[in-house]
């Protein structure tokens, strides 16, 4: 947690309050910590399983960091004044015993001086707010993107994000492949997001806050990291039974391995005698009507994530499973098995059609 | 600082209370007219406003002129002119019965010549929410009065109750209001 | 027996009503605790399998819809109905069978909508719960994707509740305007009558747009109405405007309430007149229409234009300014006082810390930016729940402690009281702390279930353990009530030496509540006839 290697752009103004918000990073990082089982993948990226909005590492998701600390400290302060008078008053003030029951105290109605008194400092405090708040929001609206910024369109549907890469031509689906970006050679991503159904919600903590995805509506959020790895995140609008299972993975890649990533998107799979069987089936089985699949004819449903490279996906379901063969072979027995309410059906296949549609899948890289 | 030598004026229970209704009723009403607002000229599909929608002259004139007979109504009252004020009641309550009819009429035409319903468009929908919510204030509204007339043909309404005669009279004038702003949002602005 | 059941459900006299309401309040309660303690059962460890996503979505939504408008609801109008019209001298509400109709309106409403776990074949069997959560977003709501019966229970049954509740808003605010006692202009009112009107102005102003949007979505779902639907051009964003409009002011219907037992209980156990009356009748009316003009803070992260953004950012840090006055004028009060740790004071200062937390981290939340981190995380649901119970519900415990004597004319046990307190206050502690912590650390609302190695385990297993403790404490709570209903200390009229009229009343009052009354010449009638050589309307 404490040792990412990342280029930072901006310095984190040290305030009086960045020791509380290290504090408070650092105990839940901790306890995050002492609850996060490291998950072993293929290739050295780093999984990054525990969120904290408090380890930015992405550009935009640094600013909402710096005036969250200022909040956070002006609050803190705010309740160590108030709370501290509140505790003062309850001892200093205590009926100490029946000697106070002979007399009743002072009866104060109340003083327009001190009112002033504690109304102005309030209205200061948020007019302080107001100002740092609005250029905030300014900073992250408007950002302006530059020419080499990636871009991609991403479409929420119940319960699975499709991705598209308007610049390259490349569809996929759940896994969003995203470039690193670096000081001297700045490349954003420019996220666009739509909905297909009902309201989604895109959130992955450490790259940006959220952005809804609205139908009828096209929202744009922008993402900077400068650190690799596989960034975990979720939906965060309720959208149905298995909305806690339309999880979001991100992963940054150093920019050749994104070119490399994307060289491999943009291939179509060929024939192969190998899975000619699982082929025929996908198609007999009606499975072309919701997926499409790059060079497979009859393949081209769009209601379902495309599957053309589903080999390469780490995850299946969105996220709900690993991506191998064990649960491959569950999903295609039997979907509602391993996220019930997901909007693909038993497909009533026999285990020879599963056997032979797996090997096809797990021949698409 | 009241003393005991000051009278205790509280305001009339009545009154209050249907101030407070007319508010809270104006918040729902409020509600349908932004959505009517929000939504016009973004219907995807026909009949739009233009089209089918025609300026309710007769509606309108009976209905303010309703608000115009109730008030002479009352002040026949207040003269001790019972007779007067059943004529100038029972004119009222045909003149609301009156724009029913013509409502109606026009919703005749709108759906069986138009083809506008509820579930046509967006204007189908914001439209018939929003004046049918006025129809049945007015329908309300009908009964009232009916039962007030035929409670003083019966010989049931007494001096007592001009407070209450008053507050009937009250809200006939808030239907009549909310109907302005429908016209004006329907008919003038969401025709533009 | 057949006597007893005949009278309460023909009653119209406001006690009686006020029981009823207060009474099915807390069988609400209990259901909505229930559902929460499910929850936090499922949440507690990742990947459980106690309720599947369908049931467990059921859960959340009738939890918060039945809290919200079943048992917070019922206490502000339970209370209001009990304590007002005593408070102004008044001989009972002005409109006494509307009375019995709102009470009567708003119970069926909240039967219906449990009958929806009982009809309808809903999905995979599990009744047709809405679910949709209790904000029932646009177009989750739609046929299309709610296709059973859930949403209509929760329209339909909030729609017949809200009549309920309108209803009981114009006739407690024509009672206050207009059945007050002789002297006792609207400047001597006590502040729980003052927070009562506002909150009912609250109530006939903002509950409207609730019933109007689920009016068109009736229109929507049985009719095909096309409101909110993106196919026809219609904007599901249009039902969250409608919605907050009314959802904001809500909050406001809610804690008023509370606000105003804090301001009878404070003074009277610190023995001293509330600090600064004036400023905290002009603070109240603030929050009132300022709470008007916040709404789009819950919707921050839907893609408004920075405009919109700001403003309601500026909008919700400004409310904070007049609630953070009414908090320095309770510690006003307090100062110089002898505070008496009796129970109901005990709950007014957790009361305080616990508010206070809940309106800072409210303003962390009205700083848009940080708000587009924390919103639809556990951040909110840990700042609402601050608000709700550590704030509300603390309120209405010590409501409860303060009033029962006059109401019941026996004083609840001190001893259940004591272990009640502090077993509830650790629970709501151990159960909504570490939820900002799960805000912090990414974890959305409204998830079923969640994978291991999210940092998310340790905390949602306090937080269970916490909700278990509160409902202990609740249950004390409850058994202190029966007990002492029976065998409490007789109470007398005036056990807490206070200073509002309904003290002037035997307890519990005569159906009548008064055999006479003086002619009320400041804030505090009892005050001024206890000290006839130092009457506060010398010195106001």
């Amino acid at each position: 947690m404490l040792n990412h290697h990342y280029t930072r752009y901006s310095r984190a103004k040290r305030g009086s309050g960045r020791g509380w918000e290290l504090l408070g990073f650092t105990v839940a990082a901790f306890i995050g910590l002492l609850s996060s089982a490291p998950v072993a993948r293929a290739q050295d990226s780093t999984i990054r399983a525990v969120q904290n909005i408090f380890d930015p590492l992405s550009a935009p998701a640094e600013t909402l960091f710096n005036i969250s600390v200022l909040v956070l400290a002006v609050c803190a302060g705010i309740f160590l004044v108030v709370g501290g008078l509140l505790t003062y008053a309850i001892i200093r003030y205590r009926r100490r015993g029946p000697e106070d029951d002979t007399e009743e105290p002072p009866q104060v109605y109340g003083s327009a001086a001190i009112e002033l008194a504690w109304t102005v400092p309030p209205i200061l405090i948020v007019v302080m707010l107001v100002l740092v708040t609005a250029r905030t929001i300014g900073e992250i609206e408007h950002h302006k993107m530059p020419e080499t910024a990636e871009q991609i369109r991403i479409i929420g549907h119940r319960f699975w994000w499709e991705v598209r890469y308007p610049k390259h031509d490349v569809v996929t689906a759940n896994e969003i492949h995203v470039p690193l970006s670096d000081r001297h050679n700045r490349v954003p991503t420019e996220m666009i997001l739509e909905s297909a159904d009902v309201i989604h919600g895109f959130w992955v903590p450490q790259l940006n806050g959220k952005t809804m995805l609205v139908p009828n509506y096209r929202n744009t959020m922008w993402i900077e990291p400068y650190a690799t790895g596989i960034y975990l995140g979720n939906c965060t609008v309720l959208c149905g039974q298995q909305h806690a299972n339309m999880l979001i993975r991100v992963i940054v890649d150093k920019p050749e391995d994104y070119q490399k990533w994307l060289e491999s998107q943009k291939q179509t799979p060929g024939p192969d005698p190998q899975t000619e069987e699982g082929q025929k089936q996908f198609i007999a089985n009606s499975c072309g009507t919701c997926h499409t699949i790059q060079g497979l004819r009859g393949a081209n449903g769009v209601f379902a994530p495309d599957l053309t490279h589903f080999a390469s996906r780490a995850t299946l379901g969105s996220g709900v499973a690993p991506n191998d063969e064990q649960n491959l072979r569950s999903w295609l027995k039997d979907p509602q098995v391993l996220k019930q309410g997901c909007l693909m059906p038993n497909m009533q296949l026999s285990d020879k059609q599963i056997d032979a549609i797996l090997a096809y899948l797990r021949n698409l890289k | 600082m009241a003393t005991s030598e000051t009278e205790w004026r509280l305001p009339s229970p009545r009154k209050v209370g249907l101030t407070l209704v007319i508010m809270t009723e104006s918040a729902l009403f409020t509600i349908f007219v932004v959505a009517y607002l929000f939504y016009i000229g973004k219907s995807l599909n026909p009949p739009y406003p233009r089209e089918v929608l025609e300026f309710p002259w007769l509606g309108s004139i009976f209905l303010f002129g309703s608000s115009g007979t109730v008030v002479v109504a009352e002040q026949r009252l207040k003269k001790g002119d019972k007779g007067g004020f059943h004529l100038w009641w029972a004119i009222t309550a045909l003149l609301g019965l009156g724009f029913l009819i013509y409502t109606g009429s026009e919703w005749y035409n709108l759906i069986y010549h138009d083809h506008l319903t509820l579930s046509t468009n967006l204007f189908g929908s914001t439209f018939y929410s929003l004046v049918g919510l006025h129809a049945s204030h007015v329908i309300v509204g009908l009964i009232l009065l009916t039962l007030i007339l035929v409670a003083s043909l019966t010989g049931n309404i007494q001096e007592r109750h001009h407070e209450h005669i008053e507050m009937i009279s009250w809200y006939w004038h808030f239907v009549d209001g909310i109907w302005a702003v429908v016209v004006t949002v329907v008919y003038i602005i969401g025709m533009q | 027996m057949t006597a007893w059941i005949q009278d309460l459900i023909f009653t119209v006299d406001h006690k009686k009503l006020g029981f009823m309401y207060l009474g099915a309040g807390w069988l609400f309660f209990i259901a909505g605790g229930i559902l929460a303690l499910l929850i936090r059962t499922q949440i507690a460890v990742p990947n459980n399998h106690l309720l599947d996503g369908e049931t467990f979505n059921g859960a959340i939504t009738m939890h918060g819809t039945t809290m919200i408008f079943f048992f917070a609801m019922l206490m502000v109008f339970g209370l209001i109905n009990y304590i007002v019209p005593l408070q102004i001298g008044a001989r009972d509400m002005a409109f006494p069978r509307l009375n019995a109709f709102s009470f009567w309106a708003t119970f069926f409403g909240g039967i219906f909508l449990f009958m929806s776990y009982v009809f309808g074949p809903g999905l995979y069997g599990t009744g047709a719960a809405p679910d949709a959560s209790w904000f029932a977003l646009a177009p989750l709501t739609s046929r299309a994707f709610s296709p059973g019966n859930n949403i209509d229970f929760w329209s339909l049954g909030l729609l017949v509740s809200g009549v309920g509740s309108i209803t009981g808003g114009v006739n407690i605010m024509v009672t206050i305007f207009c059945y007050r006692t002789k002297g006792m202009t609207l400047y001597r009112m006590p502040l729980f009558t003052w927070l009562a009107l506002v909150t009912m102005f609250l109530v006939i102003m903002f509950m409207p747009p609730l019933s109007a949007a689920q009016i068109m979505l009736v229109l929507e779902r049985f009719f095909g109405a096309k409101f909110f639907e993106a196919q026809a051009g219609g904007s599901p964003v249009l039902w969250q405007h409608f919605f907050w409009i009314f959802g904001h002011p809500e909050v406001y219907i809610l804690v008023l309430p509370a606000f105003g037992i804090i301001s009878e209980c404070v003074p009277v156990f610190s023995r001293k007149p509330i600090f600064g009356y004036p400023m905290m009748v002009a603070a109240t009316v603030m929050i009132g229409f300022i709470s008007a003009g916040v709404w789009a803070h819950h919707m921050f992260t839907i893609g408004m234009d920075s405009f919109s953004v700001t403003f309601f950012a500026f909008a919700t840090f400004v409310i904070a300014i007049p609630t953070g006055i009414k908090i320095f004028n309770w510690l006003g009060t307090m100062y110089g006082g002898k505070i008496r740790f009796e129970i109901p004071m005990l709950f007014c200062i957790a009361f305080l810390f616990q508010f206070l937390i809940a309106g800072l981290t409210g303003i962390m939340l009205g700083c848009a930016p940080f708000d587009w981190q924390l919103n639809d995380s556990y951040f909110v649901i840990a700042h609402f729940h601050y608000v709700i119970v550590g704030g509300i519900v603390f309120a209405v415990f010590a409501g409860f402690y303060y009033w029962f004597p006059k109401a019941v004319g026996r004083m609840m046990d001190k001893r259940l009281g004591l272990w009640h307190f502090w077993i509830f206050t650790i629970g709501f502690h151990l159960t909504f702390d570490p939820q900002h912590f799960l805000g912090f650390l990414g974890m959305p609302r409204r998830i079923y279930t969640y994978q291991e190695g999210r940092g998310w385990e340790v905390l949602n297993m306090i937080s269970t353990i916490g909700a278990f403790l509160q409902a202990v404490g609740g249950i004390i709570f409850i058994v202190n009530m029966i007990i002492s209903a029976r065998k409490g200390k007789v109470a007398g009229d005036d056990p807490w030496d206070a200073w509002t009229l309904e003290w002037m009343t035997s307890s519990p009052p005569p159906d009548y509540n008064f055999e006479h009354l003086p002619e009320v010449r400041s804030r505090r009638p009892l005050w001024d006839l206890k000290h006839p050589e130092d009457p506060d309307w010398k010195f106001e």
